[in-house]
């Protein structure tokens, strides 16, 4: 008894949606589109070769398969009110990732998920009324897109301001200009920072939490995203309690060597988590703040 | 035959048991003498088990030695455990072949015979329950770990010779066979011949002891067993004091211990592999020259450099932090993750590490110093 | 003749050089000599800040731990050089780690007994604080130079 999946592009099924066989078994997803960011980042964009494409929660991840080389944990960088192909942004780091910044239109990519938790940020996700404060460090603006785009869009009276403050290396790593300004003209205090300037920048040169400093949300019910470098969280998460807000209302994404995504293989392992099932995304407060100063944990 | 039945056979009933596990189709596995050790291999009846051997374990130490009498489980447990059967060091998940527009995955087929195994120790099944948190009760069961175990037949041997390294009665895994067997047999050997108490653990195993020969279970044989159990757990090579060891050890992560047992861990591994609780495995992708990728799962350890590979280096690179991630995860965060303990005092890591590393020592040493050093900043030497 | 060794060792310590005799037996008061071997970590990002070192001998390199990539050495500093400045300021918790390079001698001086005379003595206080400017001024600058990364790749400047 084998199991076959077959699957021939225009073949139609009943559901609607392509389900794996298996847990172990990716869809396959065509790259419908692709866009190269900068340096070693390019984004592409996944569809199933047949069927819609999968639901999911903003802050998830995929475990994409380049076929013949292997699988890496890509956080969906879609925002909920984009249809269509879904949205990866890939960093050049190793065999994986380099087979996924050079797949062509055209191309197979496997597609395994979404897994892991979310940055609560979906109306009945856990962000309350209060302020948003979203910090992103390099490419960490890429899992926090989503989260990003739905608190600038929620709906409802009540609800606080949203902060979006994005710190890269030099003015030429920034991503996602377009969505930057579409967030300011949507209503969101859009700061941006870089650490070293470029000829022509004209904006702020500084550290993130510098520009953090400057943010007038109320940290009284607040409630902060924050991704990036890890040095970066952990600064930047201890600035915000010491300006006040709830640890346990900051959210963190935590990293760790991702093989299987469904807590089968122990190595994303951080202390009492695994990190595809607990995480990545988690609270702040309690035992993470001091995971994230435990060496060679 | 209700559950909780107790009867007793004898070798030739066990003999006939096995028979008739072969005759319903089971694949069965037992206990056998393989290069001077007890380990997992085919077994077509009771000539196949390991008759009279008897086992010698201390920390990096196992002697197998071979005496006058017919018992066929007087020893406690050999390198191999029953993890290998259910959740094989390799596996293939899935061949993938593209072809123009289309994409074909094939999965392994699943074995054609059902497992049954002869003779797994109290401290055997209560590991297996373990795997069945990790892979069978999360969010994602493993299919393939399911199927196999829950068509398992497990006849469960319990124990009266525990060895110098076990500690099964600290982790209260045993030395009796509480559940998670079909049928449980407690050997006795002694006045009344040799014979097996044999309880009922589940309406499959009532089946196929019907089919086979047995007595009346008498006082004297109920009180044999009693005897050989409470002998068994006085006789207890060794203790791990559970009470509060989670808290402690992750209380206790820059304890100097760590550095002391690493200075003899060789970070070889030996205690993972031999572990019938470690479940940690690598997933490769391979291709071959006609374009077909081929996914695997291997066990793997966390003892392997690699293990915790992220932005270009290990995050845990000295045999230290790698050695207090095996025992925090084993004895304090598995329960954090899983809702048990890790480890069932079966004693494997300690006979089969190199160095004889015994994790009750480390334990021990860092309960007798908890909270010795400050955390992570040493405080000098005051002078003057 | 402990205090008076300790207070010899304050006096002459570049950061206080040159501080009035009743300010160093104050400093000196809440101070003692200490050795560290070389790896041990005088101190590590998170735990309280509760120590001004004044470094006499050896060197000292100051880390920023990532996991993967292990410490990352931010700078390294030698005899005449302060470390760790954290105690100053709420929430009084170090940001980084320090580690001794080799066999390190100091002077330790205990965070919380030097804020209190500070608080009790503001000429004191006054005297440390236009000290630890300097020191704290002189890196920020020197950081700030780094940060340029002027040896780097010629990229379109």
């Amino acid at each position: 008894m084998t199991a076959d999946v077959t699957v021939a592009s225009g073949t139609e099924l009943t559901s609607g949606r392509l389900q794996p066989t298996s847990p172990v078994v990716p869809v396959p997803h065509r790259v419908v589109a692709r866009r190269h960011e900068t340096g070693d980042v390019t984004t592409l964009w996944l569809a199933p070769l047949t069927g819609e494409p999968m639901a999911f929660r903003c802050g998830q991840f995929n475990m994409l398969t380049a076929f013949g080389v292997g699988e890496a944990a890509i956080s969906v960088s879609s925002t909920q009110r984009e249809s269509g192909a879904l949205q990866h942004t890939v960093r050049d780091v190793g065999a994986v990732t380099h087979a996924l910044c050079h797949a062509q239109i055209g191309d197979i990519v496997g597609v395994r998920g979404p897994f892991g938790t979310d940055w609560g940020t979906a109306d009945d996700g856990a962000i309350e009324s209060g302020d948003v404060v979203v910090v992103a460090g390099g490419i960490g603006l890429a899992p926090l897109r989503g989260a990003a785009d739905e608190v600038v869009h929620r709906g409802g009276s009540g609800r606080g301001r949203v902060f979006v403050i994005v710190g890269a290396r030099e003015p030429g790593q920034i991503i996602f200009g377009e969505d930057l300004e579409a967030w300011a003209d949507a209503g969101a205090r859009v700061m941006v920072t870089v650490d070293v300037s470029q000829p022509g920048w004209k904006g702020h040169v500084g550290l993130v939490t510098a520009r953090l400093s400057e943010a007038d949300f109320d940290p009284v019910g607040a409630s902060a995203l924050v991704c990036g470098p890890e040095i970066m969280m952990r600064l930047t998460a201890r600035a915000l309690v010491d300006r006040g807000v709830d640890a346990s209302r900051i959210r963190v994404t935590l990293e760790r060597n991702m093989q299987c995504g469904v807590a089968w293989c122990g190595h994303c392992q951080l202390g009492p988590f695994l990190l595809c099932r607990d995480g990545p995304i988690v609270p702040y407060g309690g035992v993470v703040s001091h995971l994230l100063n435990e060496r060679e944990r | 035959m209700p559950i909780g039945h107790v009867t007793v056979m004898d070798t030739e009933g066990l003999d006939a048991l096995i028979r008739v596990l072969a005759d319903l189709g089971y694949e069965t596995k037992g206990p056998v003498v393989r290069n001077g050790a007890i380990v997992p291999g085919p077994v077509a009846g009771v000539a196949d088990l390991p008759a009279g051997y008897h086992d010698e374990q201390a920390p990096g130490h196992y002697r197998l030695e071979h005496g006058d009498d017919d018992a066929l489980f007087a020893w406690a447990v050999g390198p191999g455990s029953w993890k290998a059967e259910v959740f094989p060091p390799t596996q293939d998940l899935w061949r993938a072949k593209a072809d123009g527009d289309e994409m074909t995955f094939t999965q392994p087929e699943p074995p054609a015979a059902p497992l049954a195994i002869i003779g797994a120790r109290p401290c055997e099944l209560a590991a297996l329950a373990v795997l069945d948190r990790v892979l069978m009760d999360g969010a994602v069961p493993d299919p393939r770990y399911v199927a196999r175990r829950e068509g398992a037949f497990m006849v469960s041997a319990e124990c009266g010779n525990p060895a110098a390294t076990c500690f099964c009665t600290s982790m209260g895994t045993g030395p009796g066979a509480e559940d998670g067997y079909d049928l449980a047999l407690s050997e006795l050997d002694e006045a009344g011949g040799h014979r097996f108490v044999v309880r009922v653990g589940t309406e499959r195993g009532a089946e196929v002891l019907a089919r086979v020969p047995t007595v009346a279970a008498t006082d004297a044989d109920l009180d044999g067993r009693s005897q050989m159990l409470s002998s068994a757990a006085g006789a207890m090579g060794r203790r791990l004091e559970t009470d509060g060891l989670p808290a402690l050890l992750l209380r206790n992560l820059e304890h100097p211990q760590w550095a002391r047992v690493a200075d003899r861990c060789l970070a070889c591994g030996n205690c993972t592999l031999v572990c019938p609780t470690c479940f940690c495995s690598d997933v490769r992708d391979t291709s071959d020259l006609t374009g077909e990728v081929l996914r695997q799962r291997t066990w793997a350890s966390c003892f392997d450099r690699d293990h915790s590979y992220l932005h270009g280096g290990s995050v845990r690179a000295s045999t230290s932090s790698r050695y207090r991630q095996w025992l925090t995860h084993k004895l304090a965060t598995w329960w954090d993750q899983f809702d048990s303990s890790g480890c069932v005092g079966c004693g494997r890591c300690i006979a089969w590490c190199p160095v004889g590393i015994d994790l009750t020592e480390e334990a021990a040493a860092i309960r007798a110093t908890d909270g010795a050093v400050r955390v992570a900043v040493t405080p000098g030497r005051r002078l003057a | 003749m402990k205090k008076t060794s300790v207070a010899e060792l304050v006096s002459t310590h570049p950061l206080l050089a040159g501080l009035p005799g009743d300010a160093v037996d104050q400093v000196a008061g809440c101070a003692f000599n200490v050795a560290f071997g070389p790896g041990d970590l005088l101190l590590a990002e998170g735990e309280p800040a509760d120590t001004l070192f004044l470094l006499r001998r050896g060197r000292v390199a100051v880390e920023i731990n990532s996991p993967g990539r292990g410490p990352i050495v931010i700078e390294t500093v030698g005899p005449g050089a302060t470390v760790g400045w954290s105690w100053l300021f709420p929430p009084y918790r170090w940001h980084f780690d320090a580690r001794a390079l080799d066999t390190v001698g100091a002077i330790a001086v205990d965070g919380a007994c030097l804020r209190a005379k500070a608080d009790a003595d503001h000429a004191l206080a006054h005297m440390l604080l236009e000290r630890v400017a300097a020191v704290l001024l002189d890196r920020l600058q020197a950081t700030r130079v780094r940060v340029l990364d002027l040896y780097g790749v010629d990229r379109d400047r």
